[in-house]
């Protein structure tokens, strides 16, 4: 088969200086390659495919719920292992698939966006993938032990306290939230430095492409939000393991305090799911479009104000717990005014398609089934903004019905056209398009008729997390019908997925530009090596790709000698060093083990914290401990190892 | 397809009679309030949805075969961006106005359900794991009303009612009168309610309190001033003596047995708190917070088998032969 395009890769290097980067820059091969690599494509790829296996898991969760509810009075599943059942769901899908999957996606895409070799801190990227692996894990495990977690994603007190939840359930789910935000973080921060710092030359903030400029904002958020929820879950497990009372009234604690500390976390998650998925649509409308989205700066600022404003609205999902009605009005406008921002979006791009000339392969299809799918999830939003209307619709299938559209709309479909997108840059091959296309439209039909009804539902009265439901009530028929929506739902998925199982063998192999798009990342092979970039190119425009015909202006002077990479000042992206990057290791996983068996084992014992310090210290001499340089390890002429090398 | 139109159009008839928990169906000032901004949000947020849907309409209409061959890209300036950049700053201008309106109304409304009116009685409403425990207070303590999961109320007239739980969070939801209002351990909350339908509604817990929360639900009774006065002065009284000698037999066994632990019944030696009171079982519609028609059939389940039908229920299941869980039946059912 020939491929896609005859596009080459215009930061291809010369042949024998490939075999010297190659050498230089590849993870080691086989297991302990695997166990040791550090190359950010390496760990995005299994991070997405680890994400990926979690959905599958999630959904089957779905599937079994909509089982249950498709009748009334069903006994299919009994309270105990339906309530475990709709709190895995949650768990799994936003703690294990949605917020890990956003970050692998920046993981892979961010240094081949800006045009960089590697990641500034590859090592951390390891040690968060390992981290989040192992969470997924122990809350997976527990769960088949039938100890999973029973209170519901958001687990609030006191029905998650030490009187209301005994047994272990709760404080593994309280210590897989732990695993997940570590890793989140570490990725957080991963993504923000390369951003900032190892940009191409002449990359300014103002030249960055729309998707890392989502992805900056989102890890941003991450660094902000994600503390609040580490801070909650610890002080739960702390309450339930040690005797505190920071939840417990009786006590002088809180209960309240649970659900501002979740929510103030809670909120800003959904937009750090959301955020890369606004990026994705970028980038894909501009390259099918043949444009550059519409309305770049506003575009920008409209991503920057989502992350401010997301942090000023969790109280909307405490309008019935009895907080000051004039306090509560601040929120209501707070939650309102996101709407301007992503309003301001949604033009854009449909100005895009309007002005552009655009054609719509699958990813397209998933940026259109996008639009029409989350604009109806922001309108609920908007009317869930509203107090007096909150109090009617809160925790009732409305609400249910609205989260679906703005998660699996507003990011699952623009995730699925992105990994459409993005799949031959990957794997090097094209997914195939009729099966894309199949998918998609089972995906979108399937979703319609599975979530459209939940509004009416939740109208009629039918409240959230209830196992059954009476007979004459009037919300039989439509359980029946969003169940077979869920089906078909589920039909589009595995036509997805088998696509992208069968596409990586048979595909038709991809050049490097398969779709003709103007971001960097088009400009090195499919699948890119090891450096990613033969040479360092060199930015002249948003689209760089869009402003050369054969030939990139490119930048050379980094080492293919050693592990080398190239630091740009912050607004400009003008160069202003070389600095070392870090070999493949061991200690991360070392790390993450250790980290492991902290977590783990103090959530049987309190001790564990103190036995369990030693071994994650020396895990952390390990990864740090000065190594001589490679010059010296190869025996070439001393030279000074460069700095930084050992992060 | 046409079955699932067909099933869809079967469940609209199947709510338009089945219309006693749903905020669609307002019967009181809150829930009519609400929905003033319920229908507001509809069109307002209905209008800007084909306001998106038509722009994206016409811009996939004129996108027509346009770009079957990747063409060349535009890199510059096109001749419509000054049109979309004033398009794009009316639209804007547009969400905000239609912000500010809905910002406003749900603003004013919420100050409205704020306030309760003149007069409003009083009542008491605590979250049990998984029931509802209600009581009234009257002018003499002697004339205080405690009953569990049925609610009545007078219409015309506001209540205020005083939100308690005791274990864990559940939320106080009669769609068709009013919003919720969680019951929170340690905080007392309040909300105001005026019905003005006669009828019978529904009422059910939505904040996830555990094992049963899908069990939780209490029915309301709106009745005039009048019916409400005799169903609160039925409430004072103590339990009749049974006269039928089943009945006496089944007094004995209650008292014998674990029920008298946790139910109690205004009158007898049964004084137990933490289980809903049974003085006047029988003039209730529902038992085991709405999970079963209060008939004999049922008792006689439920009291068999508790756990089967509700599990984990914090209602044991007490060992009795058959003549006496018959005889606790005919003995709760005299007391109406």
């Amino acid at each position: 088969m020939t491929p896609v395009d005859g596009h080459l890769a215009l930061t291809a290097p010369p042949p024998e200086e490939h075999v010297r980067l190659e050498k230089t820059w590849s993870d080691p091969k086989g297991v302990w390659g695997f166990l040791t690599a550090v190359d950010p494509q390496a760990i995005g790829k299994r991070y997405i495919v680890t994400g990926l296996v979690f959905l599958v898991l999630g959904g089957l969760l779905a599937a079994a719920m909509r089982a249950q509810l498709s009748r009334p009075e069903s006994g299919l599943i009994d309270p105990d292992r339906y309530n475990q059942i709709f709190s895995m769901h949650g768990t799994t899908m936003m703690f294990l698939f949605a917020v890990p999957i956003m970050e692998a996606m920046s993981l892979y895409l961010t240094p081949l966006m800006v045009g960089s070799r590697t990641m500034a801190f590859p090592r951390l990227n390891a040690l968060s993938y390992w981290v989040y692996l192992a969470g997924g894990i122990l809350i997976w495990v527990a769960f088949a032990m039938d100890v999973g977690p029973e209170t519901g994603w958001f687990s609030y007190v006191p029905l998650s306290g030490p009187q209301f939840s005994p047994g272990k359930r709760t404080d593994i789910w309280a210590q897989m939230v732990t695993f997940t935000e570590v890793a989140a973080l570490a990725a957080a921060v991963s993504t923000a430095t390369t951003i900032l710092k190892m940009r191409a030359p002449g990359m300014t903030l103002g030249r960055m492409p729309l998707f890392s400029w989502s992805t900056l904002v989102t890890a941003f958020m991450v660094i902000f939000a994600m503390p609040a929820v580490m801070l909650s879950t610890t002080f739960l497990i702390s309450d339930r393991l040690i005797g505190t009372h920071f939840y417990n009234y009786a006590e002088g604690g809180q209960t309240l305090l649970w659900q501002h500390l979740f929510w103030f976390f809670g909120h800003p998650e959904v937009y750090i799911i959301f955020l890369p998925a606004l990026g994705f649509v970028s980038e894909i409308t501009s390259t099918f479009c043949r444009r550059p989205v519409f309305g770049y700066p506003v575009m920008v600022l409209a991503l920057v104000a989502t992350g401010f404003l997301a942090f000023g609205l969790w109280v909307h999902h405490m309008f019935a717990t009895g907080l000051p009605h004039l306090g509560n009005s601040f929120y209501t406008a707070a939650s309102m005014t996101i709407a301007i921002p992503s309003g301001v979006q949604i033009f854009c791009w449909i100005a895009t398609m309007w002005d552009g000339k655009p054609r719509f392969p699958t990813p397209m299809l998933f940026v259109v089934g996008f639009i029409v799918t989350f604009v109806l999830g922001g309108l609920t939003g908007v009317m869930l903004a509203s107090v007096p209307l909150d109090t009617q619709v809160h925790d009732t299938y409305f609400v249910v019905a609205h989260f679906h559209y703005v998660l699996i709309g507003g990011a699952v479909f623009p995730l699925l056209g992105a990994i459409h997108y993005w799949y031959p840059k990957a794997v090097g091959r094209m997914l195939n398009e009729t099966a894309g296309k199949v998918s998609f439209w089972l995906i979108f039909a399937g979703f319609h008729v599975a979530f459209f009804p939940m509004h009416i539902m939740g109208l009629w009265g039918m409240p959230r997390r209830i196992y059954t439901y009476p007979e004459g009530m009037g919300w039989d028929g439509l359980n029946l019908v969003s169940s077979l929506g869920a089906y078909v739902l589920a039909a589009g998925f595995a036509v997805y997925f088998l696509n992208l199982i069968v596409s990586a063998r048979r595909g038709q192999p991809a050049g490097a530009n398969p779709w003709g798009g103007g971001g960097l990342e088009w400009a090195t092979t499919s699948p890119p090596p090891s450096y990613n970039f033969g040479f360092t190119p060199v930015v002249e425009g948003r689209e760089p790709l869009w402003k050369v015909k054969d030939k990139l202006p490119v930048m050379t002077g980094l080492s293919a000698d050693h592990r080398e990479v190239l630091l740009t000042s912050v607004v400009d992206a003008t160069p202003e060093a070389r600095e070392g990057s870090p070999e493949p290791s061991i200690w991360p996983l070392v790390t993450a083990v250790a980290l492991t068996f902290v977590f783990l084992g103090s959530i049987f014992n309190e001790w564990f914290l103190v036995w369990g310090i030693p071994p994650l210290v020396l895990a952390i001499l390990g990864w740090f401990w000065p190594r001589p340089s490679h010059a010296r390890k190869t025996g070439a002429k001393r030279e000074q190892a460069p700095p930084g090398a050992l992060a | 397809m046409i079955r699932t139109v067909a099933i869809v159009l079967a469940a609209l008839a199947l709510c338009a009679c089945s219309g006693f928990q749903t905020m669609l169906d307002p019967a009181g000032d809150q829930a009519r309030d609400i929905d003033v901004v319920w229908k507001t949000m509809l069109v307002v947020c209905g209008v800007m949805y084909v306001l998106v849907l038509g722009f994206l309409a016409w811009a996939l209409w004129r996108a027509r075969g346009a770009g079957r061959l990747a063409p060349d890209p535009i890199t510059g300036e096109t001749p419509a961006d000054p049109q979309l950049r004033r398009s794009l700053t009316g639209w804007t201008a547009l969400i905000a106005a239609g912000l500010v309106v809905l910002t406003t109304v749900s603003f004013l409304v919420d100050r409205s359900l704020a306030e309760a009116g003149p007069g409003p009685l009083k009542i008491k409403v605590t979250g049990n794991q998984w029931w509802w425990l209600i009581e009234y207070e009257g002018d003499l303590p002697s004339e205080n009303v405690l009953t569990a999961n049925e609610l009545h109320l007078p219409a015309g007239r506001p209540a205020v009612i005083e939100l308690r739980a005791n274990d864990v969070i559940h939320s106080f939801w009669v769609p068709n009168l009013s919003g919720k209002e969680d019951l929170i351990p340690g905080r007392i909350n309040y909300i105001a309610v005026t019905p003005r339908r006669i009828g019978d509604f529904r009422g059910q817990c939505a904040e996830f309190c555990g094992l049963q929360h899908a069990k939780m639900a209490f029915d309301v009774r709106v009745d005039t001033q009048k019916d409400f006065e005799a169903w609160m002065r039925r409430q004072t009284t103590s339990a009749a003596n049974p006269t039928d000698a089943r009945a006496v037999t089944g007094k004995q066994v209650f008292n014998s047995k674990a029920c008298v632990m946790c139910h109690r019944i205004q009158g007898t030696d049964a004084g137990g708190t933490t289980g809903p009171d049974l003085t006047h079982l029988k003039s209730r519609r529902h038992i085991a917070a709405g999970t079963l028609p209060n008939d004999r059939g049922s008792l006689q389940a439920w009291i068999a088998d508790p756990q089967g039908i509700k599990p984990g229920t914090k209602m044991p299941r007490v060992p009795l032969s058959a003549d006496e869980l018959n005889a606790v039946v005919a003995y709760l059912e005299t007391l109406k």
